[in-house]
């Protein structure tokens, strides 16, 4: 019992904070929106497992809470390599803005 | 002929005095990359006498080879040597280089330890080079003795064509990829590469190998 009071708890704490990044403009009401699907989808997992057992029936997995953690472990896989592409990207910039500023201060002497 | 020498240098003022004082007749201009050193590299450098461009934070060897590519091709070089500046390679063998270059016969020369007959590489790094050249020749299609020596000359045409985008030790078996998509006509020249215990400890070790190989795997996945 006391595992599900923690991860509502973490939820609302999520999604408020989903929300002020949103009222900040640091993310865009589309995204929010993703976040809050996702959030509420976790909500209704914590708070209903049997019945998360219907969807994954009929995905062909035995138990909800197994597909969570495979779709979790997917989402996961995904987002490190859109981050190892980003920091590469972000690496090959900051050697242009290097190489610019070197190249630019040579030229002057 | 206008010959440049381009020289990436990271925290190298015990040798780059030598380095620049042994290039400078050889060459119209030394280049010198300093690549965000923590030492005297730069100032050492430029009282030798070579035009410094100097990175504001060290980015990798690859990186400021392709800096020194650039400035020099805005200087009008014709000819661009790249040349260590951990002292292990010898001066005078330049002349080796261009001569292919000079006759026309390639557009870039990439110098090898293994074609001197007596090279004196120490077994555990003849082994570590044995291996990245292979593992180069799979990953380029390119049958060439020695992937990983910096000793190398290009024409104007080929430093204008290879773009380095592999900032770190990679660059190597770029360049090679490079030659071999822009189908640069190429000739390898033997050259001497002098170990002593400073060139070994700053030379590229078994674990940099992995790290070639996993930097030229992301390389292929982020393009």
């Amino acid at each position: 019992m006391f595992i599900k009071i923690l991860i509502l708890a973490f939820i609302v704490f999520a999604l408020w904070r989903t929300f002020l990044k949103y009222k900040n403009s640091d993310i865009t009401g589309r995204e929010m929106s993703i976040w809050a699907v996702f959030w509420l989808l976790v909500g209704t997992a914590a708070l209903a497992p049997k019945k998360t057992d219907i969807v994954a029936q009929w995905l062909g997995v035995e138990r909800g809470a197994d597909l969570l953690v495979y779709l979790s472990i997917m989402a996961l896989f995904f987002l490190v390599f859109k981050i190892i592409v980003k920091l590469e990207k972000m690496d090959r910039d900051i050697t242009k803005v290097v190489r610019k500023n070197a190249l630019d201060e040579a030229q002057k002497d | 002929m206008k010959i440049c020498a381009v020289v990436p240098a990271y925290n190298e003022a015990r040798t780059i005095r030598q380095v620049v004082e042994a290039l400078k007749d050889k060459v119209a201009e030394v280049i010198v990359i300093d690549d965000g050193s923590a030492d005297q590299t730069a100032e050492l450098a430029k009282a030798a006498g070579a035009k410094v461009v100097r990175h504001s934070i060290n980015r990798g060897q690859g990186a400021a080879l392709q800096t020194g590519i650039d400035f020099a091709l805005s200087r009008g070089a014709e000819i661009i040597v790249t040349f260590d500046a951990d002292g292990q390679f010898v001066a005078e063998e330049i002349n080796r280089l261009a001569l292919p270059i000079l006759r026309g016969e390639a557009q870039a020369v990439l110098g090898s330890r293994f074609l001197k007959k007596d090279n004196l590489t120490p077994w555990a790094k003849k082994i570590i080079l044995k291996i990245a050249t292979f593992i180069t020749r799979l990953y380029t299609g390119l049958n060439v003795s020695d992937t990983h020596n910096g000793f190398r000359a290009f024409d104007r045409t080929a430093a204008e064509t290879i773009k380095i985008r592999q900032a770190g030790m990679a660059h190597g078996s770029e360049i090679l990829e490079q030659i071999k998509k822009h189908k640069l006509k190429f000739v390898e020249a033997p050259v001497t590469v002098k170990y002593s215990d400073y060139s070994l400890q700053k030379g590229q070790k078994l674990s940099n190998s992995f790290r070639i190989i996993f930097d030229l795997f992301l390389s292929r996945l982020s393009r």
